[in-house]
């Protein structure tokens, strides 16, 4: 049924015949159905409005009434010096380099990984080996309910596809870096990941996504992230696009049975972000972490829908997500905890604390919980609330003064969750970002 | 060095303090002894700079100035120093590196060098041994999880790194047992000299057997009622603070 506009929704279907058409007889018909489905799917739903239940909080008619074009690869003068500002100080690791959701092979480096793992644009193993992906792919994130994983599927081209074999730990993170180029004209672009972690293997992957520009573009991403059984995943999603542009994403989490999985969300850019993370542990033993961040200021919105389901029993699952927010900046936190029957001793802590820096940023946060099993234990807590008052009074008895007091404070809050990531290189980058971000950052940093 | 007249302070509407005068000299130890209600901490919470404690009357002057145009942050500067009696707790935040960012906000104004990392900690090793601090307990995130006694030994030892010229100790010995209570005592009286003075406000004369007074002032209502010297705080402790119109509360430890 939909509610929205119908010219809204129909560039986007003359974009996808367009594609259609071009799209060569090598394009396996498993795909092509996806593609259809994604397509006829996003016709029926359009674009959500607030008066939908999981809207609500977040309108996102400046994108159903923005004219996006297809973005294209285009350098725009980008210069692989660049990068090094990106690469969390340099990372040396294997980094697949997308411009504007296409692949880029002249800036991608991928040395010394073991052979057997595959670290690849999407779309070459699409065109060459499009077998090891028929059965992943687009199986997790599916299109029924959501009008932007349907738009994604339609317009599945590119993004990574990371395919670890069991029995394999790899000793260096893999990073995915996307990169906007935006030109004047807004454009739209739906990078698709697919990562495939094997039985007993061990990886991290890094996704971050920049707007090298502060231009209006539309993001429309879905990750869709398989553990085996046993393995180990360390995953993060940093988001630092343009302060213009609008960030929709879906993660899909499946998790085998022993496998443990964290997967870390950090949004500090963008004018309107969603982040929808779904995570389904549909094995016995599997340890999930959902960690997210938010730092906004300005007229920024986050809305971070989470969904976590234990399907099977003995599982444990801890989210916590914190937002600070400034200015005019609104927040809503989502979070669901599904406990199917059979979960039985399901052990599950859900947080969300938001601290509020101004009068006018705004913050909802609704934990649900949906429990069918009996033998379970499931905590959840939110807060939202501003500095500590009696903690400021005491730092500045000290000697402290309050601007630096509170930035301490702030940095305190957040440092909960930045000292869970495991990965020292982009902890030392969060931080840097927070201490540029505060006021008299400088001297927290050397407080802390 | 500390001068306060004709004090008057009101709390969301309520008169608290009424009409107290004081003076204190450099190198003098004063104790500040009442009932529950008498007016002892909000002393210390308009000394320290608290902002919803509202001063209808009087002045306080400190070195010459007026400390309540000061705010909390430049009385600590300027060498006021205030142990807390319940001291909060900030996660997050490490002891030591807290500690080191407030000891060079105070040395910058006194015109010395800031203290790097390993520099500190060699300045404050002596200190910690004699507040009994662990090398644990000064990287904990400050008062995290600290016992009372803990908790309490930690304002001292900030007391003993930051070197204040006035010292204002809120019922520090408050909840501590005979041997962290001796701990805390050792500690203050190993920073008495001519320079620095207290200010010692307590319930008990306990404190007081260790921390020997110069001049004992009884807080009752709002107003010193009484002043005298040490034997002051021995003769409430006798007779309890009943004589002063109180019913219930008496002095005995």
């Amino acid at each position: 049924m939909s509610e929205s506009v119908p010219n809204e929704i129909d560039s986007y279907l003359v974009d996808f015949a367009r594609l259609e058409d071009a799209s060569n007889t090598k394009t396996p018909s498993w795909l092509q159905q996806h593609r259809q489905s994604g397509a006829s799917r996003f016709a029926e739903l359009g674009f959500p409005t607030p008066k939908v239940e999981e809207w609500k909080y977040t309108d996102v008619a400046p994108i159903a009434h923005t004219a996006f074009s297809p973005a294209q690869y285009e350098l725009n003068g980008l210069q692989a010096s660049q990068l090094s500002e990106l690469t969390f100080g340099n990372l040396n690791c294997p980094r697949l380099v997308f411009v504007n959701g296409f692949y880029s092979s002249e800036l991608s480096s991928i040395q010394d990984l073991p052979k057997e793992v595959q670290v690849r644009s999407l779309a070459e193993v699409l065109e060459e080996d499009p077998a090891l992906v028929e059965p992943y792919l687009a199986r997790y994130a599916k299109c029924e309910e959501h009008a932007f994983v349907s738009l994604n599927t339609a317009f599945i081209q590119d993004g990574a596809f990371v395919c670890v074999p069991s029995g394999v730990a790899l000793s260096e993170p893999i990073h995915l870096l996307y990169l906007s180029t935006a030109s004047e004209k807004p454009v739209v672009a739906h990078p698709r990941n697919l990562i495939v972690i094997g039985e007993d293997s061990q990886a991290a992957v890094l996704e971050s996504y920049v707007g090298l520009q502060n231009r209006t573009y539309f993001t429309n991403l879905v990750t869709e992230i398989v553990a085996g059984a046993n393995s180990v995943v360390d995953h993060y999603k940093l988001h630092q696009e343009s302060k213009e542009a609008y960030h929709i994403s879906t993660l899909q989490l499946y998790q085998e049975r022993g496998s443990s999985l964290r997967t870390f969300n950090v949004t500090l850019g963008g004018l309107l972000t969603r982040n929808e993370v779904n995570a389904v542990l549909d094995g016995e033993g599997c340890e999930c972490a959902l960690d997210g961040l938010y730092l906004l200021s300005g007229s920024q919105h986050v809305d971070n829908h989470t969904r976590l389901e234990h399907a099977k029993p003995h599982c444990d699952s801890r989210e916590i997500y914190k937002g600070i927010l400034d200015g005019n900046a609104s927040g809503v936190f989502h979070g669901r905890i599904v406990v199917q029957p059979g979960a039985q001793k399901t052990d599950s802590k859900q947080s969300n604390n938001n601290l509020l820096l101004s009068d006018d940023a705004l913050v909802s946060s609704k934990p649900q919980l949906e429990i069918y099993a009996d033998d379970v234990k499931c905590t959840h807590g939110a807060t939202i609330g501003q500095l500590n008052e009696d903690a400021l009074f005491y730092l500045r008895c000290r000697g402290i003064d309050t601007k630096t007091a509170r930035s301490l404070l702030i940095y305190a809050f957040a440092s909960e969750v930045v000292n869970r990531i495991k990965v020292d290189s982009v902890r030392v980058e969060l931080d840097d970002y927070l201490f540029d971000w505060l006021p008299r950052g400088h001297l927290v940093r050397e407080a802390v | 060095m500390l001068e306060i007249r004709n004090l008057h302070v009101e709390v969301e509407g309520k008169k608290i303090i009424r009409g107290v005068d004081l003076q204190i000299q450099a190198g003098e130890v004063h104790s500040i002894m009442g009932p529950n209600g008498s007016g002892k901490s909000t002393l210390a919470q308009v000394l320290a700079g608290r902002e919803e404690y509202e001063v209808t009357d009087g002045q306080i002057i400190y070195n010459g100035e007026d400390l309540l145009e000061m705010s909390p942050e430049d009385r600590a500067r300027q060498g006021i120093f205030m142990a807390f009696q319940y001291p909060v707790a900030i996660p997050g935040v490490s002891n030591t590196y807290f500690l080191k960012a407030a000891l060079n906000a105070i040395r910058k104004e006194r015109g010395l060098e800031e203290v790097d990392a390993a520099d500190f900690l060699s300045l404050v090793r002596e200190k910690m041994e004699l507040l009994q601090i662990s090398d644990s307990l000064i990287n904990r995130p400050v008062n995290d999880g600290f016992s009372g006694g803990e908790k309490k030994r930690n304002e001292i030892f900030h007391m003993a790194v930051l070197e204040p010229q006035l010292a204002i100790l809120d019922e520090t010995d408050s909840g501590l047992d005979i041997d962290a209570l001796k701990v805390v005592a050792d500690g203050v009286n190993s920073l008495r000299n001519e320079e620095r003075s207290f200010i010692v406000i307590t319930h008990y004369q306990r404190l007081l057997d260790y921390v020997v007074p110069d001049y004992v002032h009884v807080l009752y209502d709002g107003q010193v009622v009484k002043s005298g010297d040490k034997s002051l705080a021995l003769e409430l402790e006798e007779q309890g603070y009943s004589g002063l119109g109180e019913e219930t509360s008496t002095v005995s430890s």
